[in-house]
């Protein structure tokens, strides 16, 4: 250690209640930091798989124009087969056909517009989240023909149970009157009633018989074990569509841009008040060096006539805010560490976010996530900011007069 | 404390908070910044949550809703009310109360020549419904509807689009009436509205209550009764009132009821403010302890003497906490200047169509109004002066505690 780097250190303590305080402040921000930007990172990954493992899957291929319109006829020409196709060519197995149609669901007693969806019982429930929330009776199987599986609200509200028959009217993919019969073997509940309000699922082969839709079908839904494997997989899947057709690769998000703005806004609105703890721990740091500088003016000044540059000095004022703000830095990653260890082990929760998260498809206690990222981000740049509350006390050993310094109370 | 030695004391406060000038005004400037970021913070989330209130109440519609006791699970005709008359009426008619509409709310679905979709038919009367402001505000094509007898519909942009359907073309509204039969008739696509949130357009289509009652056969009876008295937060001390005038067989429901999630939203931000405030208060202590702290050492020998000189250590620990407070409420006052200066022109509205469709799922639209709202200010002021005089007690009491004898001898 250096001569400059010691006599550093010793003037820390000089007024070592003053340090600390600073270095608390510090610490403070940093912790806070930490497990801020933790808790972010943690929810933003949960938000993004929960969402996208309910319903949509990473990726879908689907005609042009139709996850706009969704139009009956905008359809996939043998579905089926394409679904086949991209397993083999992704060596994965979560990938599923399905068609969508409009309908007029009756019971004996009541009447509804629903959407019907037609899909793969032995794919389905690989791709998506929902047939794994069957409460009451069984999901699809293979070589179901005539059964459906529906949300509870529905069951409710058109007054049905196991085992009881809904009818159903609607148009076929030619325009051509479509009606068929079909039993209750299973009802799904989430707990999210738009979910609970809408699902209503059919195997795919009496779908396509039913609507008169051949073997088309209306999307191809991928999921990938990785998030970050999604940008290959879709360029792959682009050189394997069918030529001649107009179809396209989606990914999530395409399929759900609503999910990537959330998270730009709560960034935003993170950035504020991450922007908002640095500039206040600055603030401090400014102060308490510029505290330091006057109160030293006398010693400064025998130094500079002692034949020390001001430009020395001003590292020596430097090289103590730096000791400072590693002290800080230290203190913080540690304690932060230790918490976000121990809440991404047992949780985090706060009052009211049960209903909260369920709107974002997220559980009601929330994991941070523990990274190099998430655990030096902040705290770097509140050694960034305390360096650069530094300037200012340090520009002014430049105007020191030796002479008058030295005379100075 | 007699009443010369307070002017003394606070003429001292006040002439040694200026002794170190430059210390003063950084520490002015933390906290300037830090007062303001409270209110900025808080005025923005105060708009965000307005906005999702205004869009989640006008969706309900009305801060109290009256059913049938089995419409809320079962949203049948069949399960339809009588008009509100009697004592009801009467309630209805008195403050707070500022309006309410009745109307047929009923699933249905809509059919054009090329696609079919599943909607919510409202029956509406216009002039009532204008009156809770629950009608879509910006009609894009043709007119809304006249009157409770206009045999037109207007649906919404999205479903239009849908159904590719347009104005003035015929499309089929199928609903069940209270027979369990299927009831539909052609009616005429007379408007076409833009809703805020894309999920409106889909969902809401709009009928005349007359035709729509004569469609279903029910005579003059209604799904609902929406009732508003403009202030979704003072809910909780006017329903009761209707839940008595109601007769039997009738529900009154509060929208912290009819939507737990607004409910849950709502208390969670006004938590939320609060501990935004708190955490950058905490921030801003340690400088403000560190300020005093250094004030009290470089003037340990002049407290001493003051001490020596017969001054009561009760008239030192009030001296630097008045001290404390001048720094404190010229932070203040400053910081909610900066407030006002910088939210006043964003009032008209931030434009956050970027972030759109990520806004949409929690039910705002694309503008965002920030609110600056008195008690957001009055809180943040509140929260500084409470924690900030705490942090300056620790600093205080040690100098008042100083030993005259110990304190005249420290060398600086």
């Amino acid at each position: 250690m250096s001569v400059t780097w010691r006599l550093a250190w010793r003037n820390l303590w000089r007024h070592s209640r003053r340090t600390w305080l600073t270095v608390g402040a510090m610490v403070f921000c940093n912790v806070l930091l930490i497990f801020l930007i933790s808790l972010q990172l943690g929810s933003y990954q949960m938000m993004i798989d929960n969402s996208l493992a309910t319903y949509s899957g990473h990726i879908q291929i689907q005609q042009r124009g139709y996850l706009e319109d969704q139009q009956m006829r905008q359809t996939v020409p043998a579905v089926a087969r394409l679904a086949a196709g991209v397993r083999s060519v992704l060596g994965v197995e979560t990938v599923s056909a399905r068609g969508l149609a409009f309908a007029l669901a009756s019971s004996e007693q009541r009447s509804f517009g629903v959407l019907l969806n037609g899909v793969q019982p032995e794919f389905e429930p690989a791709v998506s989240t929902l047939p794994g929330l069957v409460r009451q009776g069984r999901y699809l199987a293979p070589g179901d023909r005539g059964q459906i599986v529906i949300g509870a609200v529905l069951a409710r509200n058109l007054k049905v149970g196991l085992g009881e028959e809904l009818t159903f009217l609607g148009s076929g993919r030619d325009g051509s009157f479509s009606a068929g019969v079909a039993t209750v073997v299973g009802i799904l509940e989430s707990g999210m009633d738009e979910i609970d309000r809408s699902v209503a699922q059919v195997p795919l082969s009496w779908f396509q018989e039913t609507f008169s839709m051949g073997d088309h079908g209306h999307s191809v839904v991928i999921r990938v074990p990785d998030l970050d494997r999604v940008p290959e997989a879709v360029q792959t899947l682009q050189g394997m569509l069918p030529a001649g057709e107009s179809l396209e690769v989606l990914d999530w998000n395409a399929l759900q841009p609503g999910l990537r703005q959330a998270i730009t806004s709560d960034l935003a609105s993170a950035w504020f008040t991450y922007v908002v703890l640095i500039v206040l721990v600055a603030f401090s740091v400014l102060n308490t060096q510029l505290m330091s500088v006057l109160e030293r003016t006398r010693e400064f000044g025998v130094m500079l006539s002692l034949g020390m540059r001001p430009g020395q000095l001003a590292r020596l004022v430097g090289m103590e805010t730096l000791l400072m703000a590693a002290l800080g830095l230290g203190l913080g990653v540690l304690l932060g560490a230790l918490l976000t260890q121990y809440l991404s082990a047992v949780g985090f929760a706060y009052p009211g976010m049960d209903e909260l998260g369920a709107k974002f498809n997220m559980p009601g206690r929330m994991y941070p996530e523990v990274s190099l990222l998430s655990l030096f981000w902040g705290p770097a740049v509140v050694v960034l900011g305390a360096l650069l509350a530094a300037i200012y006390p340090a520009l002014r050993l430049f105007r020191l007069a030796p002479v008058e310094a030295m005379r100075a109370a | 404390m007699k009443r010369g030695s307070l002017s003394v004391v606070s003429t001292l406060a006040w002439r040694n908070l200026w002794r170190n000038h430059r210390r003063t005004l950084i520490m002015l400037l933390a906290i300037a910044i830090g007062v303001w970021a409270m209110i900025f913070m808080a005025a923005l989330m105060r708009g965000m949550t307005d906005e999702m209130m205004r869009n989640g109440l006008n969706n309900l519609p009305g801060e109290v809703q009256i059913h049938q006791a089995n419409y809320r699970d079962d949203p049948s005709v069949a399960n339809s009310m009588a008009p509100p008359a009697g004592e009801l009426a009467r309630e209805l008619a008195r403050p707070p109360v500022a309006a309410w509409a009745a109307r047929v709310r009923v699933p249905a679905v809509v059919a054009s020549e090329r696609d079919s979709r599943g909607v919510t038919l409202l029956g509406v009367d216009p002039a009532s419904e204008r009156a809770i402001g629950s009608l879509p505000g910006d009609i894009q094509e043709g007119r809304f509807l006249e009157d409770e007898h206009d045999r037109g519909l207007v649906i919404g942009r999205k479903l239009a689009s849908r159904l590719e359907t347009a104005l003035g073309k015929r499309v089929v509204l199928m609903s069940q009436d209270p027979q369990n039969d299927i009831a539909d008739r052609g009616v005429r696509v007379v408007g076409i509205y833009r809703a805020r949130l894309e999920g409106t357009e889909d969902q809401f289509v709009y009928a005349g209550r007359a035709a729509v009652q004569e469609m279903l056969g029910i005579g003059d009876r209604v799904s609902e009764v929406a009732v508003t008295a403009h202030d979704y937060r003072a809910v909780d001390r006017w329903y009761p009132q209707l839940a008595a005038a109601v007769g039997q067989g009738l529900e009154v429901a509060p929208w912290t009821e009819l939507d737990s999630f607004l409910a849950s939203y709502l208390s969670v931000q006004d938590g939320f403010s609060l501990v935004f405030m708190v955490v950058v208060f905490l921030v801003l202590s340690f400088g403000l302890v560190n300020t005093l702290a250094m004030a009290v050492f470089e003037r340990v020998r002049e407290i001493g003497l003051m001490q020596a000189l017969g001054m009561p250590p009760s008239l030192i620990l009030g001296q630097l906490l008045l001290e404390s407070l001048y720094l404190l409420g010229l932070g203040l006052a400053l910081g909610n200047l900066l407030a006002l200066a910088s939210i006043r022109p964003l009032e008209s509205g931030i434009d956050i169509s970027a972030v759109a469709q990520g806004m949409e799922m929690m039910g705002m639209g694309t503008t965002l109004y920030p609110a600056l709202a008195l008690t957001d200010m009055a809180m943040s002021t509140a929260v500084v002066i409470v924690l900030g005089l705490l942090a300056s007690l620790l600093p205080a009491w040690r100098a008042a505690r100083l030993e005259p004898v110990t304190a005249l001898n420290t060398t600086m």
